[in-house]
């Protein structure tokens, strides 16, 4: 059976003619199954976002450049016209953003927000999407949810937004929820209870899952397979037990060792990837990381080194992959 | 030896209505009644969610908010009762790293103009080529080269902004930093770039820390000593040893197991202490215990009523629970999320309109969004 969702060497560049141009994001390339979570892991500036954006086909036509394919159900969602975009957006795919203020209407109740994919998808009439509103608030854990319908979003703590979010998108059983950095902005204890949530929520409704985060930590207890991304590329895609465990690319392993953790023993060194992300080569020109990377050779320049699987479904993008696991360095 | 001691700090923020007449209609107990000491050449770190009064106490000490009663003994000298000149000169000695490094670095000043602003201040060197050599040394301590002197903030990527609001920092050479989020807006990777700076320019300095920040992971990587804020108090004190290993506060349980590991095996075995709702506003903090609402070992009577003390349970170790040591025996069993939100009747979530613990964040301590890693 194909995968839900299939993505295809999706590049995406901004700039207009005659201006310099960015390539965000560069041959990405990776699927999400009926029912799988999947998470695209990287740090600010890597393409993850806007990849995002490109699927849900909310990206800015001038000055954007979009190539590759996005299929969902073997579908091409890239050449489709706004007015079938639309039709897919809610009911087929959702999205839940990473500042629950910022992308709810101040001036709207909550209620007529979240009816509004109701009436526009389902075609329900007011009042049965009223009562489907309250369910729906009810699910996602929002308490008297009669009440809440009639509030406005500054009245609703940042958990609570989150959760009004997440019913938002759930409201028509979408077959995709697409997730970014969605408890970036909230306090642990609240970040906790959303996880819970959404972890619920997939199993319960059997929606894919495509979680887009720079916390580690997340991604370990809530993805089935992790791909990780570095300037606009994957660079290293597994199962998320084989990732944590085995993971091979220096990137990843530097990743994992310059975080502290709760559970090891303290007073380990953190050990920092050298420089910043702004410390890249065009991967035409070789392996973006090398300038960062201390597995350097010589054959990471000059020639992009191509995804190849190691073992598995375990792929890699790298010439001289690291033979120590991430969870000895960490020790 | 202790460099500072803060005792009985509290920082009231009134609450004004009305249009002719600004009438006080209440205050927002940001920071009340807190003690601690910051011991000489060490960390301390505090930690708590948005809106627990942690950026608020950090600022009181410096005095750069005015506290509403209690002291800050600096060294022998109560801080907040200087004045004028004394404070200016006093304030020679203890320094700030803010979170955000763009915005608390003027964009049109160029880093050699940023820094000597502290130095000409309290007139520490006589001429620019002194200053001029005193920058760069700056400069260097913090992994920057003297080229970036005739640069501007802005050409400068986010751990080396960092590293300049440290080096301005250090210029007037203080005995206390005072560290608010310092790497909650950077990248994972240079996250550990610039603890490691300060670990090091901590031993080489003798400087003492007070860090600020709300990952638990990075503060106990850092501290010395970790103290846990709940709504304006202390609920527990400990070395950071002893407080990782053994939480004793219901509340710093819950708050570390809610933490996520980057390992999933750790993921899949642990078991989380979920809170119900959320933070209650801190103008009309809940009686007795401020966290009995949310508590999943809270017992009848006690709890509401009677507020608890930060008492010594260990030689390094304060709690303020008056079940801590029936909770680490086992004795009292926690309730699930679902039963304490029954338990109260209510669920404890925010209350409606612009309140209090909105007009107290106004931002201030949540992560910076997207800034990713």
């Amino acid at each position: 059976m194909a995968p839900l969702l299939e993505v295809e060497n999706l590049s995406v560049t901004f700039g207009r003619k005659g201006t310099r141009k960015v390539q965000a994001v560069d041959g990405l390339t990776f699927t999400v199954a009926n029912g799988q979570t999947v998470g695209l892991v990287g740090e600010s500036g890597c393409g993850k976002s806007v990849t995002s954006l490109a699927i849900m086909g909310l990206l800015p036509s001038r000055g954007v450049t979009v190539s590759g394919d996005v299929r969902l159900e073997g579908r091409s969602l890239l050449g489709l016209p706004q007015r079938q975009l639309r039709d897919l957006r809610g009911s087929e795919m959702a999205m839940i953003f990473q500042d629950p203020l910022s992308s709810l209407n101040p001036v709207v109740p909550i209620g007529i927000q979240v009816t509004e994919v109701l009436v526009r998808h389902r075609k329900l009439k007011a009042d049965a999407a009223r009562k489907e509103a309250v369910d729906l608030l009810d699910r996602v854990g929002i308490p008297d949810p009669t009440r809440r319908l009639k509030e406005y979003p500054h009245q609703l703590s940042g958990g609570m937004r989150q959760r009004a979010l997440i019913a938002m998108a759930l409201a028509c059983s979408p077959k995709l929820l697409l997730a970014d950095e969605p408890t970036t902005a909230l306090d642990v204890t609240i970040q906790a209870q959303i996880l819970e949530l959404l972890k619920a929520l997939v199993v319960e409704s059997g929606t894919a899952l495509l979680m887009i985060t720079h916390d580690l930590g997340v991604v370990a207890g809530l993805c089935d397979r992790v791909n990780v991304l570095y300037s606009g590329r994957v660079i290293e895609s597994a199962e998320r037990r084989e990732l944590f465990g085995h993971g091979r690319h220096p990137y990843t392993a530097g990743l994992l060792a310059s975080v502290p953790r709760l559970d090891s023993p303290r007073g380990a060194p953190l050990l920092p990837i050298r420089g910043s992300a702004r410390d890249t080569i065009p991967w035409t020109e070789g392996c973006a990381f090398a300038p960062r990377c201390d597995n350097v050779i010589d054959a990471c320049i000059g020639r992009p080194p191509e995804l190849t699987d190691v073992d598995g479904s375990h792929q890699l993008r790298c010439c001289n992959p690291t033979t120590v696991r991430p969870v000895e360095v960490l020790g | 030896m202790n460099l500072v001691e803060v005792r009985g700090l509290k920082v009231h923020f009134p609450i004004r209505r009305g249009l002719f007449f600004d009438r006080t209609i209440g205050h927002v107990k940001a920071v009340d009644g807190v003690d601690f000491d910051l011991e000489h050449g060490k960390t301390y770190g505090l930690v708590g969610e948005s809106g627990c009064g942690k950026s608020t106490l950090g600022r009181a000490i410096l005095r750069l908010i005015e506290p509403t009663a209690g002291s800050v003994i600096f060294d022998g000298v109560d801080i907040a009762g200087l004045q004028g000149e004394k404070l200016r000169k006093a304030r020679k000695r203890m320094q700030m790293i803010f979170q955000d490094p763009l915005s608390s670095l003027d964009p049109r000043q160029n880093i050699e103009s940023i820094i000597t602003e502290g130095i000409d201040a309290h007139d520490l060197l006589d001429s620019r080529k002194q200053s001029r050599a005193r920058i760069v040394e700056l400069l260097e301590a913090v992994g920057l080269s003297a080229a970036a002197l005739r640069r501007y903030p802005h050409e400068f990527s986010g751990g080396q902004r960092q590293r300049i609001g440290i080096a301005r920092a250090l210029a007037v050479e203080p005995d206390l930093i005072v560290a608010d989020e310092p790497v909650s807006a950077l990248d994972v990777s240079v996250q550990a770039q610039v603890v490691n700076l300060l670990e090091k320019l901590q031993d080489s300095l003798n400087l003492t820390f007070l860090v600020i920040a709300h990952d638990l992971a990075v503060v106990r990587h850092i501290s010395d000593t970790v103290g846990v804020m709940y709504l304006g108090a202390l609920v527990e004190e400990a070395s950071s040893d002893d407080l990782y290993a053994e939480p004793l506060h219901p509340y710093t349980r819950s708050l570390m197991s809610a933490v996520p590991v980057p390992d999933p095996d750790v993921e899949d075995r642990r078991e989380r202490i979920l809170l119900p709702g959320d933070l209650p506003s801190p103008a009309n903090p809940p009686s007795g215990c401020r966290f009995h609402t949310r508590c999943p070992w809270r017992q009848p009577e006690r709890c509401d009523t009677e507020i608890p003390e930060l008492r010594v349970l260990r030689p390094t170790h304060k709690v303020a629970c008056h079940y801590a040591e029936q909770i680490e025996a086992g004795t009292i069993r926690p309730k699930s999320a679902d039963e304490v939100a029954a338990d109260q009747g209510v669920y404890v979530a925010a209350t409606g309109g612009l309140d209090a613990k909105d007009l107290l964040d106004a931002g201030k301590d949540m992560p910076l969004p997207q800034q990713g890693f």
